[in-house]
């Protein structure tokens, strides 16, 4: 007899738990993975004795300054005499993360899984948190050219810019909405109600075309979750939000050889989880979405990437308003990078949270409008290369 | 407490079995300066693809996975260095920061997921790129309540474990000496860079450079690029027939404070190793196992890890080994390659670096085992193990 | 009661409480292996060289041995012309250390000509021989108005080369 292996084995989210984003945090990167993952496990109704396994995410180790960091924080993330691992893929790491918890319990293994992402970006303290990207680039074909990270992220900028005839004031749309979407998220470092594209437009000019209000803030913080099969989600919560759908994709090394206008390899995960979810036409069927912001053009790029927007298109739904809370495809109801912050693998982890937030009614204030059964959470990173996406539902 | 983690369902004999059907490697020795790291793991990875029977990657390949630490590497996410060697470009592919083992321990999960079919995994090693090695191992100790102390050499950590071992257990430096024999097998091992043909005397007379520790207990460190192809089942009948079965996995941490670990008893390898015979299905490892390739980075730690994995009563491994149990021919072989003392360590490859010459072993003609243990560490000063178990 | 969430720290209570601070020495040297090697070399000979795949048509710069698309080994070396087409170009404002610099200075993506003989090889927009690398003979205003898309460069070599990426001063765009 063989057994179907397409047969899945149902895997849920029933706790998240994240702490304050801020700039600099006294805690340590093992209190703050704690705090997260505590909360999560109160979330859930559960305790550390109920958690089989831990998975750990966190970002270049240069910036909490600690090498073999997943060692470290398995402490802090409650990996103790368990069996604990650390997975990284740059910035798309946060939603990586949990997909990583998803195999740990869908393969049979692992019945309650915490998911943990923390980064400490202020212990990179001198010269600034930002030289430690100087170690990202190719050390032999671009290093050499001493190169700033946001120098990537402008080029990628302009191109899309340049190919779709978008204007910086439909790009600073995105930073506006999620500032002020942020006033609400109770981690939030830059929360803005007041900001406008004006501010925007008229802040430092770092690589033109990227100015300091198109960035998310270096930030310190943990996110954590807590994943379960079918059986133990069923005892624990009476909402329990699926992961139905899983994706991730890794470009080519070989950045300067492709188009940088469209994020083909966040088109590709999207459609591996949309597969996996049974979707046929997102715009349609996906009620929320957060998508990584760590640039205010990055969330039109890939609401494109993942077919939210046709290409090109994303800067006039979010013009139409279409993108804010009480709009018909809410994306980054949390306040997004932009506003919540950015501690690399936390903030995509706190993506997710805020889906499983979306799907289960726990948004509060930042509770979208309609009615929501399907949600998205995606992340980017690498050299323009890596793209997650995880598909969420409550039914 | 040691927490237990697995459910019971798992092993019904009806679950598809997850195996392995291809492994290639390149490097094994302590400079490799003709070939970057992409390019020894392109090598590599050509090696196992075809091994597994002419595998294309863009077509045959689900999924891959590397394993690979920033600092080792030099470069701040590493990741974005692998995809394009493995055929990985614009495929799934992500980075286990972890032991090639644990990678692989994460492809097996993918696998049983039901939602890939065959993973390809890798990792390499190229120290002899790192300048400051001592520097960088300090790092990965805890930065308030260790590193300040600017420990001058990390093999200091292992010095100190061994002394509180041998005073723990009677263990004498007679009893160290036993672990030559580890350097002598090594020498029928094509891949061990550093077999020695020498005797207990010799290792007696030599320096120490960390007492009790002298020279020949500490294993170098080499370059290599290792790629390992797991496949489901069904996947694997189309490229071989005979894969190597993935009877178990487990891997555990103990805890980040290296000071407060077990110094005489590892815990994280006795967590893993129960959790990778209980999916195998193994109640009693020595009568089970007929190979056992283990870290032995240095060389007190072969003598602790055989009895955490239990491939001996707690306190008679100095015993066994002494009476011959533990040579090619005897009642359970352990590291006939000779282990990390004979061919080095490649960093986070070492795990797949066990794995493969058990791999090997298990598909040779001459008597194989039936099963196989491999167990990796990390070195000081963490406390992580990996485990799997293979069978025929 | 209010969870715990954490303990924001302003920048002067944040350098009054490390207690340890230390500067990492992590340091390399990367082996340029085959394909890198060989491409540093020429440069210092003052040629760009890449690795050519004949199966899928594709030329590779920077180079490497192994298709990244066909996955094929690759053997075959071809000089490419150190001219080419700006993909995309940005005005920097700081600096590695995030310090503000006196005059901007132009960076971007240069697509390379493909070499002679290899004209019907595969170039499109998602897929081309480039590099990232410093552009002159711009002005702000160039760039900022997106004119500089598409313009023409060539590179302007350094007379004392050593074997790096710096041995071009820049691609200067062609009047």
């Amino acid at each position: 007899m063989k057994m179907n292996t397409e047969l899945k084995q149902r895997v849920a989210v029933v706790g998240a738990g994240l702490t304050l984003f801020r700039r600099r945090m006294l805690d340590t990167p093992k209190e703050l993975a704690w705090i997260a993952a505590k909360q999560a496990l109160d979330d859930a109704g559960l305790t550390l004795k109920d958690v089989d396994a831990v998975v750990i995410g966190s970002a270049p180790d240069a910036f909490d300054g600690v090498h073999l960091k997943g060692e470290y924080l398995s402490e802090g993330a409650g990996g103790i005499n368990k069996p604990t691992m650390r997975v990284y893929v740059g910035g798309a790491t946060g939603v990586f993360t949990p997909i990583a918890g998803w195999w740990h319990v869908a393969s049979g293994l692992f019945d309650t899984v915490l998911v943990v992402a923390e980064e400490k970006m202020s212990s990179a303290a001198k010269p600034h948190p930002q030289y430690v990207f100087r170690y990202i680039w190719d050390p032999i074909v671009e290093k050499p050219l001493d190169p700033n990270l946001i120098w990537i992220f402008a080029m990628e900028m302009h191109r899309y810019m340049n190919k779709y005839n978008i204007k910086k004031e439909d790009i600073a749309l995105v930073s506006v909405k999620n500032k002020r979407n942020a006033v609400d998220h109770p981690s939030a470092q830059l929360p803005d109600p007041n900001i406008t594209v004006e501010k925007v437009l008229s802040s430092e000019t770092l690589v033109w075309p990227v100015q300091q209000l198109d960035i998310s803030p270096v930030s310190d913080g943990a996110a954590a979750l807590v994943l379960t099969s079918e059986k133990v989600a069923r005892r624990v919560t009476d909402n329990p939000v699926w992961i139905d759908g899983v994706g991730f994709t890794l470009d080519t090394t070989h950045w300067t050889n492709r188009e940088l206008a469209f994020p083909a390899y966040v088109r590709r995960a999207g459609e591996m989880a949309y597969k996996m979810a049974g979707i046929n036409n997102p715009r349609r069927e996906i009620d929320v979405a957060e998508v990584y912001d760590p640039f205010d053009y990055k969330e039109l790029h890939h609401m494109e990437g993942l077919g939210l927007a046709g290409r090109g298109e994303a800067p006039r739904l979010t013009r139409e308003g279409v993108t804010q809370r009480d709009g018909d495809l809410p994306i980054n109801p949390s306040g997004g990078l932009l506003g919540v912050g950015n501690p690399i693998a936390a903030a995509g982890l706190m993506k997710v949270a805020e889906i499983y937030y979306q799907l289960s009614g726990k948004a509060g204030k930042r509770q979208v409008k309609k009615p929501v059964y399907t949600g998205l959470a995606q992340a980017w990173g690498d050299l323009m290369q890596a793209g997650t996406v995880i598909v969420m539902r409550n039914t | 407490m040691i927490h237990n983690a697995l459910k019971q369902s798992i092993f019904s004999e009806y679950m598809p079995r997850v195996g392995i059907i291809g492994v290639g490697w390149f490097g094994f020795q302590p400079e490799t300066s003709t070939y970057s790291f992409r390019e020894m793991t392109y090598k590599a990875a050509n090696r196992a693809y075809m091994d597994a029977g002419g595998l294309d990657p863009r077509k045959d390949i689900d999924a891959f996975v590397s394993s690979q630490e920033d600092f080792w590497e030099g470069i701040s996410i590493a990741d974005e260095f692998a995809p394009d060697q493995l055929g990985g470009a614009m495929r799934p592919v992500y980075t286990v920061a972890g032991d090639g083992l644990q990678g692989l321990a994460s492809a097996y999960m993918m696998i049983r997921s039901g939602q890939f079919d065959v993973v390809a995994v890798e990792s390499h090693a190229k120290p002899s790129d790192i300048e400051t090695l001592g520097d960088i191992i300090n790092m990965s100790m805890d930065p308030i309540t260790m590193a300040p102390l600017r420990v001058r050499n990390p093999h200091a950590l292992a010095a100190l474990e061994a002394r509180l071992y041998m005073h723990r257990t009677g263990a004498t430096e007679e009893d160290l000496a036993h672990i030559v024999r580890a350097k002598r097998n090594a020498i029928k091992n094509p891949r061990a860079s550093f077999a020695m043909n020498i005797g207990e005397d010799d290792y007696l007379g030599g320096e120490k450079i960390l007492d009790p520790l002298r020279r020949l207990d500490v294993a170098p460190l080499i370059d290599a690029a290792i790629v390992i192809v797991l496949a489901s089942e069904e996947a694997a009948g189309k490229f071989t027939d005979t894969p190597i079965w993935v009877r178990g996995v487990g891997w555990a941490t103990e805890t980040s404070q290296w000071e407060l670990h077990d110094m005489e008893y590892p815990l994280h390898a006795a967590t893993a190793a129960r959790m990778a015979y209980k999916m195998a299905g193994i109640d009693d490892p020595q009568k089970s196992i007929q190979l056992a390739e283990i870290d032995n980075r240095y060389s007190f730690k072969e003598l602790q890890f055989i009895e955490a994995l239990g491939l001996s009563p707690r306190g008679e491994a100095v015993k066994l080994m002494r009476d011959g149990a533990f040579e090619p021919g005897g009642r359970l072989p352990i590291n006939p390659s000779g282990g990390a003392l004979g061919e080095g360590v490649p960093l986070e490859a070492h795990g797949l670096a066990r794995l493969l010459y058990a791999v090997e072993s298990l598909r040779g003609d001459q008597a194989p085992a039936e099963t196989a243990v491999i167990h990796g560490w990390r070195g000081v000063p963490t406390t992580t193990s990996s485990v799997v178990v293979l069978g025929r | 009661m209010s969870k715990y969430l954490g303990t924001p720290l302003s920048e002067k209570d944040f350098e009054a409480v490390v207690k340890e601070a230390a500067k990492p020495s992590a340091k390399y040297r990367y082996t340029t292996g085959i394909a890198l090697g060989r491409f540093l070399d020429e440069l210092r000979r003052g040629r760009i060289i890449g690795t050519v795949c004949s199966h899928c048509r594709r030329v590779y710069v920077p180079p490497r041995i192994y298709c990244s698309h066909c996955f094929r080994e690759l053997s075959e070396w071809v000089y490419v012309r150190d001219e080419g087409t700006i993909q995309t170009a940005v005005l920097t404002y700081i600096s590695t250390t995030r310090e503000r610099i006196e005059k901007p200075l132009v960076v971007g993506v240069i697509k390379l000509d493909l070499p002679e003989g290899y004209g019907d090889y595969a170039v499109d927009e998602t897929f081309y021989p480039g590099v990232m690398h410093y552009i002159c003979g711009a002005t702000e205003d160039d760039v900022k108005s997106r004119r500089i898309f598409g313009k023409r460069v060539k590179a302007k070599w350094r007379s004392e080369k050593t074997g790096s990426v710096r041995d071009i001063e820049c691609f200067e765009v062609i009047p």
